[in-house]
């Protein structure tokens, strides 16, 4: 009686040892997003149990945490600071985006096309710090020269700035959204007798609906969490804003600004921390937010009858 | 019978309307980015000589070069490299080569967006509490380029797994129905043809690297360095913080200086993202399938 050829070769375990090594770097990464939030909680834990007032944090205006007698822990300000810098970025940012997004994946063609997706890829390239020192050098005196106002460094400039950081990755998500539209649903409405921008308004955009929501949100999420360029151009002080000269502080930048001079353990320290759990949350919401429309998205062409994306997998 | 309508006629202008203004968006997108670089290379541009490139700071770094800064950076991104490619590439292969579409797939996927998404600072705050106080490293070039690895991990990632996945089905089946074991056929057929793409996602990683500031703030990089790094466990200067600190820190800089570290700094990032992109227009054009 013959026994089935072992398999158990040298080339057998090479495979398996690989085979685990390759699981280990995929699994790598939910490792390092869970050590995140679980190192970021250690350092603010005390904080987060002892210290923390969620009426307080959430809604009082008074960051003080260096008073000698009265600390105080209000984060509203710099919820505020760093809303209304995101929210006016996307005010600047979400048209321009989809209408880059459009004229790239509906209007463009061979080079020219080829071409502009380069150059919006490039600039997501330039680094946030570089960003940072064109507000505080470049933007801030022409905003006060154009529109007569004694500082520069205020929500107009970090947001118009945001705005085209976050623009990049709003442009490309969302003409991939309008790259997932089947051809046929535009061969469709052509046939029709439809022009270009009537197939564009009419059917390309609201079957990518929901990629171009997912686009905003992503970008919603860039401006939340950038650092230096906010810090450096939004004038870095406490202060619920009500026009768009005001200068703010934003959470990312009270982190950025206050960690070095804090001791390790100390109140403050471990506030900053909770700054950091908090920021942590949102944008992992907005990613969570972002990924269901994309997905939702995808589904409903596969439904309809899509050949699904050939698989690695056999 | 065919002739053009009045309505054609309007449909006509309308599209060309909606052209004009899509393009015009574009174009607002791209020009004050371009403007800013004319006004960089305008005014930083006199800053820059070999003295600059490769002198010490001086004078409280309101005179003398940058090389402290040039050289950390080179430091922060080649260990940041070392830690993350290795890392990185086995997480494409397991996602391109071998994970069933399921639950834990999608768990790493969405993994991968957050690490992408999670605010740079929270990435910085995560170096100082695992790196620094946790695993003892101190604020040392190790602490800081294992932040960076862990930030721009998603952008090695999903370039390589690009790059695996434009390897054809079929090549991969040839090597199966000869015998070989999966690792076998990754080996010998799909990592030789998708290593000039992961090479693209590399020199992709070495832009990003290069330009950040806020996770190096409190794990490793220094304001100021009267000397070379000599080792990972040392702190070092960094030429993304050294823009920060020279334009809002120190007092009575010369103007210049900032514009020139500025200047470097975005030559150094672009000239690497044009690489990346150059290769990979190359790339498209010799592919053979």
């Amino acid at each position: 009686m013959t026994h089935a050829a072992d398999r158990r070769d040298l080339a057998w375990w090479i495979d398996r040892t690989m085979q685990v090594l390759v699981l280990a770097g995929g699994l790598s990464a939910i490792v390092f997003i869970a050590g995140i939030f679980l190192f970021i909680t250690r350092e603010g834990a005390g904080f987060v149990f002892d210290r923390f007032d969620f009426r307080e944090f959430f809604f009082s205006p008074r960051w003080t945490p260096t008073s000698n007698h009265n600390p105080t822990y209000g984060a509203l300000a710099l919820i505020a600071g760093t809303a209304s810098v995101t929210g006016l970025a996307m005010v600047v940012s979400v048209p321009f985006s989809l209408g880059a997004a459009i004229y790239i994946g509906e209007f463009a063609t061979g080079r020219v096309r080829e071409t502009l997706k380069v150059l919006v890829e490039l600039l997501a390239a330039i680094p946030s710090v570089v960003w940072g020192f064109i507000g505080l050098s470049i933007m801030n005196p022409l905003i006060i020269q154009v529109f007569d106002v004694p500082v520069g460094l205020n929500v107009l400039n970090s947001g118009i700035i945001l705005g085209l950081m976050a623009a990049p990755i709003m442009t490309t998500i969302a003409e991939d959204a309008l790259k997932a539209v089947p051809d046929g649903y535009r061969e469709a409405a052509e046939a029709m007798g439809a022009t270009r921008w009537q197939v564009t308004f009419k059917v390309v955009l609201p079957a990518a609906r929901n990629g171009l929501v997912a686009a905003t949100l992503l970008g919603v999420g860039r401006g939340f969490g950038e650092t230096m360029a906010v810090l450096m151009a939004s004038g870095h002080s406490v202060n619920l804003p009500t026009s768009p000269f005001d200068s703010v502080r934003a959470l990312t930048a009270t982190i950025a600004a206050e960690l070095g001079e804090t001791a390790a353990g100390s109140d403050h320290y471990q506030a900053l921390f909770t700054l950091g759990i908090f920021l942590f949350i949102v944008t992992f919401a907005i990613n969570l937010a972002a990924d269901v429309f994309v997905r939702g998205g995808r589904r409903k062409y596969r439904r309809r009858g899509r050949r699904p994306a050939a698989s690695a997998n056999p | 019978m065919f002739e053009a309508t009045e309505r054609n006629r309007r449909n006509r202008k309308v599209e060309g309307l909606f052209r004009l203004l899509f393009l015009w968006m574009t174009c607002m997108l791209i020009l004050p980015v371009a403007l800013i670089l004319g006004v960089l290379i305008v005014r930083g541009g006199p800053a820059i000589s070999w003295e600059f490139l490769f002198t010490r700071p001086i004078d409280n770094m309101t005179a003398g070069g940058i090389l402290p800064a040039l050289v950390g950076t080179v430091w922060l991104v080649v260990v940041a490299l070392i830690a993350s490619v290795p890392v990185g590439v086995a997480a494409a292969l397991y996602l391109s080569e071998y994970a069933p579409d399921n639950r834990l797939t999608r768990a790493i996927n969405l993994a991968i967006i957050n690490l992408a998404g999670v605010p740079s600072i929270v990435h910085a705050l995560f170096g100082l509490g695992a790196f620094v106080i946790f695993f003892r490293f101190g604020t040392s070039i190790l602490a800081a380029s294992l932040t960076l690895a862990i930030m721009t991990l998603p952008v090695v990632i999903v370039a390589t797994r690009e790059s695996l996945q434009t390897v054809p089905l079929a090549f991969r089946e040839a090597c199966w129905n000869m015998g070989a074991t999966r690792w076998q056929t990754i080996r010998k057929v799909v990592l030789p043809n998708s290593v000039s793409g992961i090479l693209t996602g590399v020199i992709l990683e070495v832009s990003r690297t290069a330009g950040e500031t806020a996770p190096i703030m409190f794990t490793g990089a220094a304001v100021f360095m009267p000397f070379l790094p000599q080792g990972v466990l040392d702190q070092t200067m960094a030429m993304s913080l050294h823009l920060f600190v020279i334009s809002t820190q120190v007092p009575d800089v010369p103007e210049h200086m900032p514009f020139g570290v500025a200047l470097v700094l975005i030559s150094l990032v672009l000239a690497m993202n044009g690489l990346s992109i150059a290769f990979r227009v190359y790339l498209r054009g010799r592919k053979k399938w």
